[in-house]
């Protein structure tokens, strides 16, 4: 192969295929279409191969991304896949939903010039195509006889059951809720994460032995001292997530109309209440819909709102566009769709109409002042700015504060906010939990919970004696010479799978 | 870092469940009996939660017994469960009015008021499995120290607050059980309580049984007989709950209550079942569903309780019309079970009888 230079490769970032706004904004099909072989081919073309991948150390996971991209330009795409599952369980929902352009995407060589290597793209078309194709690495598994239990079927979940169970434990995954998944699940709209994808990579952890019960509430149905002493766990991640949305305490609140992002998420996404009354969940959703806040939660509100039929829908945001915390991708689309955006906006107060219901909410304009301990500059308020704007629904997405239920039902160690605290090794205060994700870190991202996930089932592969098993899963032949050589006692020979 | 203390056994067969790891009281052997679903298995195909008994009350209220060990081991008073009928169905949280950890059930006691509840009246025949079935939730009523408790269940709180009263009676508490319904052919469980209460009053509007007059005529009763009563603990609407906390407020009889807002999860993760407790926001899901009685915001539970009354309407009232139209079909077969309407056809979450 020739070595490519910025000026030999195509200087145009392949488009993604797109539904117009005026189409989509009416139906619940995705958004993006995805590439074809061609597009992702051509894209491909535009990967450097840098001797020193700065977007590998930009991957929380850190996926070999060359190492798949250029598989993918040599025509071996099931290798391709390999590689990136080496890494990454679930390609196709991290490709749809990981905010690329503040990781790989940003560090990308080819980005100090040119727009960057659509790594995102990649990697979502590569995971469409396993599922196309039924693909899934399933290695050999030797029964270790260790019993792992996780809780919460969120990212941070599979990824630690999926990584346990290639080691070879038995692995169960409790999940409160009907259907496994997580905020991929229940928050994450099916027009950017459809439910189908969601299967095909849950149903590839199944294919690894692991077993997934729902409707189990850990913490009240048994606790996590009883997964350790009596139902014979020798290992427990929690990965429960930061559920409990946060309020902000001004006058109005309570009045019917206002509500969580998650509630409506959830009754949407979950409960299909879009589908009311052949679905028995009921939304009720407002004719002006106004949302609190303008992170991904917030985007998914609003953008679902405007599906289900609402006729205006406002952003309501304290800071400045240029700090707005989404996904790009998915601020621009919230834009094209049209949705009305009060940047620089805090809400004071929601308003009445006398018989219990939102009529309107009430804000203040912000100015940017002095950086604030974020390192962004703090919003202050503009004196007699005030001003009203009529609503019928207030929805909620400023964040969440930590799930309280694992608390109040065990002894374990927790932070000054409530989240779990752990060490870097992710090891909680009791012998044997680990803990990552959101209800470590507070709300983060689907790859950083995943990346916890993984690194806490390092953790409990250590604290149960097996020796660490994931450099030998993409072994080359040669590889595989060193890695028979594996303690005969580790039984843990499980993983490999010779490369083509 | 430290190593299990167990070693594993030998990896050969299906580990875990047997043998010297089974837990003290039997809860290993439960892993995996629960409902399990997965994107591979169709859950409404084999929903886990078997129906092993019924009885009805009246036209509008019923008992159903579920079979679920480890929640029956697990339940305790004050806490609730979510049910699912089908998978197109709502998650309805009902309290856990009775649980049998010999048999490893849980019963419930449902008033149908609306689509659910009645659809739930209808299908919900013995050897019908639920859907989804997933608890115990909520903080257990903490149970106190009080040497004499009153228990006040108005209509359907009646068999809410059941689980109480046979605790404080275990506990050793003096227990007076004050019970109320519309009407004598409404009542239920009368003999339950009289066994187990120390004293018990039972009222109905219209006199046809006890006394004559609401449960708070009957709380004013105890109070005068009992000048030392310690605690009450009320359940029912909120209108009643509300009524006896308005009883007990001048004489600063400590006053728990049992909310039931609108919920979704019941895991605290949608913030639907916010409550105003002493002006404080409270989830009920899991800061509670007991409060103290005289801190509560009543108002603002019944407004919010009415959230989606428009909705509920149209749904009855499509459910009833669906009834009505599906009625020579269902009469032909009365005990269809549930989980054969659900596998049926999708068309059974809209209408009573399969399609
Ligand atoms: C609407 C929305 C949009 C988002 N969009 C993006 C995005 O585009 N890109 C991105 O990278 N991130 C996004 N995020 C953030 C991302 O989804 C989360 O950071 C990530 O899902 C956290 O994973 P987790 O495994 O820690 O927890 P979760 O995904 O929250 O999963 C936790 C699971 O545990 C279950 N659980 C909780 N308590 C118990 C218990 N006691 N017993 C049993 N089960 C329990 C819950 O029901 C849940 O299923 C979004 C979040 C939201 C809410
Ligand atoms: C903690 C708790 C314990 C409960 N225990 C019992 C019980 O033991 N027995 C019993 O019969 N009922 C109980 N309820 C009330 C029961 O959940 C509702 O009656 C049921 O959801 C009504 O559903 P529906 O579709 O039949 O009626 P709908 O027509 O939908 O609603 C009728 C009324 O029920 C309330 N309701 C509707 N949906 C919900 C929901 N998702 N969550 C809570 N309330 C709702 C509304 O306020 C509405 O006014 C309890 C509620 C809570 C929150
Ligand atoms: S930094 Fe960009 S160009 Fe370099 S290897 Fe990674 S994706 Fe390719
Ligand atoms: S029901 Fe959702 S938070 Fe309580």
């Amino acid at each position: 192969m020739t070595p490519k230079t910025i000026r030999t490769i195509p200087q145009e970032r392949t488009p993604m295929p797109e539904q117009a706004p005026v189409e989509r904004v009416r139906n619940f099909s995705e958004v993006a279409l995805g590439y074809a072989l061609g597009d992702a081919r051509r894209e491909s073309e535009r990967c450097l191969m840098c001797n020193d991948p700065k977007c590998i150390a930009g991957c929380p996971v850190a996926v070999d991304i060359p190492g798949f991209i250029r598989k993918i330009c040599a025509g071996d795409l099931r290798g391709a896949y390999d590689v990136l599952t080496g890494e990454n369980l679930l390609p196709a929902v991290c490709g749809r939903v990981c905010p690329q352009e503040e990781q790989c995407e940003q560090v990308c060589t080819v980005g100090d010039s040119l727009a960057p290597v659509a790594v995102g793209r990649l990697e979502r078309w590569l995971g469409d195509l396993a599922i196309e194709q039924g693909w899934a690495n399933v290695p050999y598994r030797e029964p270790n006889g260790y019993r792992a239990g996780i809780v919460g079927s969120g990212p941070a979940g599979i990824a630690c059951a999926a990584d346990l169970a290639k080691a070879g434990c038995e692995v169960i995954v409790y999940e409160a809720f009907q259907a496994p998944g997580g905020v991929l699940r229940y928050g994450i709209p099916e027009f950017r994460l459809p439910n189908s994808v969601i299967d095909a990579e849950i149903n590839n952890l199944l294919k690894l032995g692991v077993k997934i019960e729902c409707n189990t509430l850990v913490g009240r149905l048994f606790t996590i001292e009883q997964m350790l002493n009596e139902l014979g766990f020798h290992a427990v991640f929690i990965g429960t997530g930061a559920g409990y949305p946060k309020f902000m305490g001004i006058p109005g609140e309570s009045l019917n109309g206002v509500l969580s992002a998650n509630e409506l998420l959830t009754r949407c996404n979950l409960m299909q209440a879009g589908k009311f009354p052949q679905f028995d969940t009921p939304l009720h959703l407002g004719r002006r819909v106004a949302v609190i806040g303008a992170g991904n939660t917030a985007m998914d509100a609003m953008r679902v709102s405007l599906r289900l039929g609402a006729e205006k829908v406002y952003c309501v945001y304290r800071r400045s566009r240029a700090e707005c915390p989404a996904r790009a991708e998915e601020l621009l689309h919230a834009e094209e769709e049209g949705v009305e955006f009060h940047w620089l906006t805090a809400p004071v107060e929601v308003l009445d109409d006398g018989r219990g219901n939102v009529r309107g909410l009430r804000n203040l304009r912000m100015e940017l002042g002095e950086p604030d301990d974020s390192g962004r500059r703090r919003p202050v308020p503009v004196a007699g700015s005030e001003y009203e704007f009529a609503a019928d629904m207030v929805v909620y997405a400023i964040g969440t504060n930590a799930n309280p239920i694992i608390g109040q039902t065990s002894k374990l160690r927790l932070n000054k906010w409530g989240y779990i605290a752990t060490d870097e090794n992710l090891a909680t205060s009791l012998a044997g939990v680990y803990a990552g994700g959101d209800i470590v870190t507070g709300a983060a991202t689907v790859i950083q919970a995943m990346g916890a996930g993984r690194r806490a089932a390092r953790s409990i592969k250590a604290y149960l004696g097996l020796v660490e098993t994931d450099v030998v899963y993409r072994a080359t032949p040669e590889m595989a010479e060193r890695s028979f050589g594996v303690e005969p006692w580790a039984k843990n020979f499980a993983r490999i799978r010779l490369a083509a | 870092m430290s190593r299990p203390r167990v070693p594993p056994a030998a990896p050969e067969g299906p580990s875990g469940v047997d043998g010297d790891r089974r837990g003290g009281n039997g809860l290993a052997s439960q892993v995996g009996e629960a409902g399990q679903s997965s994107p591979t298995t169709p859950p409404e195909a084999e929903g886990a939660f078997e129906i092993v008994a019924r009885e009805d009350f009246s036209d509008t209220t019923y008992l159903l017994e579920v079979r679920h060990a480890r929640l029956a081991q697990a339940a305790r008073p004050g806490q609730f469960v979510i049910v699912m009928t089908h998978a197109e169905g709502e998650r309805v949280p009902l309290t856990i009015a009775d649980y049998d950890r010999e048999r490893g059930t849980i019963t419930m006691v449902v008033q149908a008021v609306g689509k659910t509840t009645r659809e739930m009246q209808r299908r919900c025949r013995v050897g019908a499995r639920l859907f989804s079935l997933v608890g115990p939730m909520g903080q257990p009523t903490h149970l106190g120290t009080a040497r004499k408790v009153a228990c006040v269940g108005g209509g359907l709180g009646v068999a809410p607050v059941f689980p109480q009263v046979r605790a404080h009676k275990e506990r050793g508490a003096y227990v007076i059980g004050i019970i109320g319904f519309r009407s004598r052919s409404l009542a239920f469980w009368e003999e339950k309580f009289r066994a187990h209460c120390d004293e018990l009053i039972l009222c109905t509007d219209d006199g046809s049984a006890g006394l004559k007059g609401l449960v708070t005529d009957g709380l004013q009763q105890a109070l005068a007989a009992h000048p030392d009563l310690g605690e009450v603990i009320a359940i029912g609407p909120p209108v009643m709950m509300r009524a006896c906390a308005g009883v007990t407020r001048a004489r600063k009889v400590k006053t728990t209550v049992s909310l039931n807002p609108i919920m979704v999860d019941g895991t605290g993760m949608c913030g639907g079942c916010r409550v105003s407790v002493g002006g404080q926001m409270k989830f009920a899901c899991v800061d509670g569903p007991d409060f103290d009685g005289h801190a509560v915001d009543f108002d603002e539970l019944m407004r919010r309780q009415r959230r989606f009354a428009e909705d509920e309407q149209l749904a009855t009232a499509r459910w009833l019309e669906a009834c009505r139209l599906a009625q020579a079909p269902e009469a032909a077969r009365p005990a269809e079970g549930l989980a054969g309407a659900v596998g049926g056809s999708t068309a059974a979450g809209r209408g009573p009888g399969t399609a």
